[in-house]
């Protein structure tokens, strides 16, 4: 629960940076690594790699630049071999409630074999999809829809 | 909260057995064509029912009421103000109408009854309706009941009057299970909820912990299917009304969803996700055998049989956008059955077979809408910015669903009845946000 707690704090941080900042999110890596920040933490895949990566209106392909962070995020994995992870599928309001849990379901799924490809065990990645329940950014246009149709890696 | 919810049902399954019919043949003159597709409302007088005691007098008074709300709603009837009336409940009750009165207020129809106390504790009601312009008594019956199932006499007495003067089934003793929703959009608290069809009785079956969605109806009412997300495990669960005991369904590898009870409440049918992929498989509830029905690469969910069990309607993306699809209860003979321009998902097979609800997405608009299952007949009844998830009234007469408005920081579900004709949408209420209405079959 704590765990929980603590990534979502983080998610949140992410998210208003993310307001000004391009689409995606994992573009922090090469900056210094904080002295509180434990290491193979959510905190540190957060922080460090980027916990997620964004698809188009009801696709679950994978962009240049989600590749680029599940590239990190599973080289991240290597480097902890110990961590293992939940990738949850979501989707935006645009869809219809059981449709969305299908296409969440593909598009955590599309990252897993990404990661899997990239060497990480596929014991090491569960995957959970919440269709449209749980979008990460309020509001109904195309920037929150563009933010809520993605995949986040969530340390388990 | 349990206990008294399931004290209430004891009361009704022993309220029922006693439905006394002693209504008398008479001429059809008196009838609303509801083929039509605007229908002017009929105008019916509804006295309050006559209680000789005070208790009598608030109970019958209390039935009229219910009564009166259940026949506006349906949009058919358009009760007249008893401010008009000139003859009293009483008189009604130990002599004939006068019809001269009732036609001189507008009335068409006129409906009184009375409440009496029995010496074992219940009490007796009966109800007796007239045809005004003819001057004909047309139906009447009589219940013993427990006296404090007066509210569901009421509406199994709404549902003879609806029958006898429409010809078709009433549908106004069943129950609604939906989501309640409440918090923030992005940590929204879904509770299982239940309520009588008129927003009374209202109950939160489960407690927030865990997010439930999509519930359905068993064809008994006695149980019903959902989605729950206990324990991070999105799997297909049935509620049982009776023992409040809730029950994972099957042993299947990946997440459960969609779920609906066959027409025999024998199985469940209902989706499966696992690496990517969605088919649709059944459980038998009693063998707990597994049956994949669906074996396409795309997403195939959303599955409702036809009320006669042969057949069964779907969603899929097979095609490579979300369509409607029919097959055979066994998975064979797949057809596509709509072909209209943008997404359909969500069907749904009206209980009377003829038609299919579903909810189309086209730019930036949700709708719901009916096809007949040969593929003619596509209509819509209701668009907005966000419509889903309709549910049929036992008689196929009516449909219910829900709607959200764009939400800024807020979400805004509610639910909506409105006549298959597409006229009287009307807003349903809740006590909080609501999402995913199922409608129950006439209570057994």
């Amino acid at each position: 629960m704590n765990l929980k707690i603590v990534s979502l704090c983080a998610a949140l941080a992410l998210l208003s940076a993310c307001e000004t900042a391009p689409k995606d999110a994992g573009n922090a890596s090469g900056t210094g690594t904080q002295s509180t920040i434990r290491p193979g933490s959510q905190e540190d895949l957060v922080v460090n790699v980027g916990d997620r990566v964004f698809y188009g209106f009801d696709r679950y392909d994978l962009t240049p630049e989600a590749r680029a962070t599940l590239d990190r995020q599973a080289a991240w994995l290597k480097q902890y071999p110990n961590v293992t992870v939940t990738v949850e599928g979501h989707a935006d309001e645009r869809g219809t409630r059981e449709y969305n849990l299908a296409l969440g379901e593909r598009r955590a799924n599309s990252a897993k074999n990404y990661l899997v490809a990239q060497g990480t065990n596929p014991s090491r990645v569960k995957v959970i999809s919440y269709g449209k329940e749980r979008p990460a950014v309020l509001g109904s246009n195309e920037a929150a829809w563009a933010q809520n149709r993605r995949g986040v890696t969530v340390v388990d | 909260m349990r206990k008294t919810f399931l004290l209430r049902l004891a009361g009704w399954a022993g309220a029922l057995l006693l439905a006394v019919g002693v209504a008398a043949p008479a001429r059809a003159e008196l009838r609303i064509d509801i083929t039509k597709g605007v229908i002017e409302p009929l105008p019916i007088a509804i006295t309050s029912f006559f209680g000789a005691g005070g208790r009598e007098a608030q109970v019958g008074n209390d039935m009229s009421r219910v009564i009166s709300a259940d026949l506006e709603r349906s949009g058919l009837f358009k009760p007249v103000n008893p401010a008009a009336f000139l003859q009293t409940p009483q008189q009604l009750q130990t002599g004939e109408p006068r019809y001269a009165d009732w036609r001189a207020i507008g009335a068409q129809a006129l409906v009184a009854g009375g409440v009496q106390s029995t010496p074992d504790g219940r009490m007796k009601v009966d109800f007796r309706l007239w045809d005004v312009a003819a001057g004909q008594y047309m139906a009447g019956l009589s219940y013993t009941a427990t006296a404090d199932s007066w509210r569901r006499i009421a509406h199994i007495i709404a549902d003879a009057i609806y029958k006898r003067l429409t010809g078709e089934d009433g549908y106004f003793d069943t129950r609604i299970v939906y989501i309640s929703e409440s918090g923030p959009a992005n940590a929204r608290q879904k509770r299982l909820a239940i309520m009588d069809q008129d927003g009374e009785n209202h109950q939160f079956l489960t407690d927030g912990q865990a997010l439930v969605l999509t519930p359905r109806f068993s064809p008994t009412a006695q149980e019903i299917t959902y989605m729950s997300y206990f324990g991070k495990k999105p799997r297909v669960y049935v509620f049982n009304i009776d023992t409040g005991r809730q029950e994972v369904l099957g042993d299947f590898p990946g997440m459960t969803f969609a779920p609906r009870f066959s027409p025999d409440g024998k199985k469940v049918v209902m989706s499966m996700a696992q690496n990517g992929n969605t088919d649709i498989y059944t459980l038998d509830l009693r063998t707990r055998r597994q049956t994949q029905l669906t074996d396409s690469p795309g997403i195939d969910t959303g599955p409702s049989y036809s009320p006669d069990g042969n057949r069964i309607v779907f969603e899929s993306d097979r095609g490579g956008s979300q369509q409607l699809y029919l097959m055979n209860a066994d998975g064979s003979g797949v057809k596509r059955l709509s072909f209209g321009e943008g997404r359909y998902g969500t069907p749904v097979w009206s209980p009377r077979g003829d038609l299919i609800a579903f909810t189309r997405q086209r730019g930036s608009n949700f709708a719901i809408g009916v096809i007949r299952p040969d593929g003619t007949g596509e209509r819509i009844l209701s668009e907005g910015f966000h419509v889903e998830g309709p549910t049929w009234a036992p008689n196929g007469r009516v449909l219910m669903f829900f709607k959200d408005l764009p939400s800024g920081n807020a979400r805004n579900a509610r639910l909506y009845s409105i006549d298959v004709t597409g006229f009287n949408e009307r807003r349903v209420s809740t006590p909080l946000d609501a999402s995913d209405p199922a409608w129950s079959p006439l209570i057994p």
